[in-house]
């Protein structure tokens, strides 16, 4: 028994000093971080960057899903459309109760699924085998990974920002009125109201780089710890970080959905601040 | 001292310090949010969504930090 155990602890031990010199020797070879997108190639003067070909298999992917459940949509609902009708007739009740207005609510329930979905499977599609470890040799001579998770370059949640906003903006002149939603920010009644108006425009436009930064950290940061802990230990270890990424996909998903809403919400209040 | 060693101190300076804000915020956040779970288990998915928000409002800030850390080290 005694002989065995200190067979086992050898074993052990040679196995977890292999394994430091499998991480030693990964080291050596660098950690390469890249916070821009790498280029693959040029489609007529535009560059073709790998995330945006990323962001196309997301986009083709939600596209056949909808396909998909949409061919197999029946007046008798089977047990699968019965979940899917639930949960999106759970997320309308939602915003209809956030946003007090069943009108509203029908209008902007498909546009946050929408979101969430691009952003959710955005996030989770990085931790399929082959994203970022298949490779591409560029005319250049350069080799870039050919799939790249799509938040972790600035320009997409720059853009998916940029739709938010507008859809704020756009809905708070359109329930308000234009003088309406103006008033909220150009107040004359007092210097102090001038002042918090003058303060809430700002903010408004702040928005626009707390939401993109926001989701481009999160991800972003998540996809450097990831590659840091499988450079220090290979094996076994990266597994608990990457279920927590997953966890934070999802949660980073759910609040750009989540604050957009509370934005809209907000934007349309009459005596709001 | 060299714009490479410079870069590095930066990096750390700006990602530590930065974080040190947002952690005093997270803990009184989930803290009260525990205490109000206590006081009032039959909100708790209410108080858990708000918290969620609240949390990811505050934690971007440690986020943007975090950003302008590599930033710094590697454009």
């Amino acid at each position: 028994m005694v002989v065995n155990r200190s067979l086992h602890g050898v074993v052990v031990n040679i196995g977890f000093l292999l394994w430091i010199c499998y991480g030693v020797a990964i080291m050596e070879e660098g950690f390469h971080v890249s916070i821009k997108a790498e280029e693959l190639t040029q489609w007529m003067g535009v560059p073709i960057t790998n995330s945006l070909l990323m962001s196309w298999v997301v986009v083709f992917l939600l596209i056949f899903l909808a396909f998909l459940i949409k061919r197999n949509t029946k007046l008798v609902p089977g047990k699968f459309q019965i979940v899917i009708e639930t949960l999106i007739g759970g997320v309308q009740k939602f915003v209809a109760e956030s946003l007090e207005s069943e009108v509203l609510a029908t209008r902007f329930t498909p546009f946050f699924i929408s979101l969430f979905l691009f952003i959710l499977i955005g996030n989770w599609l990085e931790f399929i085998p082959g994203v970022e470890s298949i490779v591409f040799h560029t005319a250049e001579g350069e080799t870039v990974s050919l799939l790249r998770a799509i938040n972790t370059d600035l320009n997409i949640p720059l853009a998916l920002a940029i739709i938010a906003f507008i859809t704020i903006e756009v809905t708070g002149i359109t329930v308000l009125g234009f003088w309406g939603y103006a008033g909220k920010f150009f107040n004359f009644h007092s210097p102090v109201n001038l002042f918090v108006g003058l303060l809430e425009l700002l903010s408004e436009t702040i928005r626009l780089i707390s939401f993109s930064f926001r989701l481009f950290g999160n991800i972003f940061a998540g996809s450097v710890l990831v590659g840091i802990i499988t450079f220090l230990a290979p094996y076994a270890i990266p597994a608990p970080f990457m279920l927590f990424e997953v966890f934070v996909g999802l949660i980073q998903a759910a609040v750009f959905a989540l604050l957009t809403l509370f934005f809209i919400k907000l934007a349309i209040m009459k005596t709001g601040h | 001292m060299e714009l490479e060693s410079a870069k590095l101190f930066a990096m750390a300076f700006a990602a530590a310090i930065g974080v040190i804000g947002p952690g005093i915020g997270l803990g009184i956040l989930v803290g009260k949010s525990v205490e109000a779970i206590g006081r009032n288990p039959d909100a708790y998915g209410k108080i858990f969504s708000t918290m969620i928000v609240g949390a990811a409002l505050t934690e971007a800030l440690g986020i943007i930090a975090l950003v302008a850390a590599f930033l710094i080290r590697f454009l």
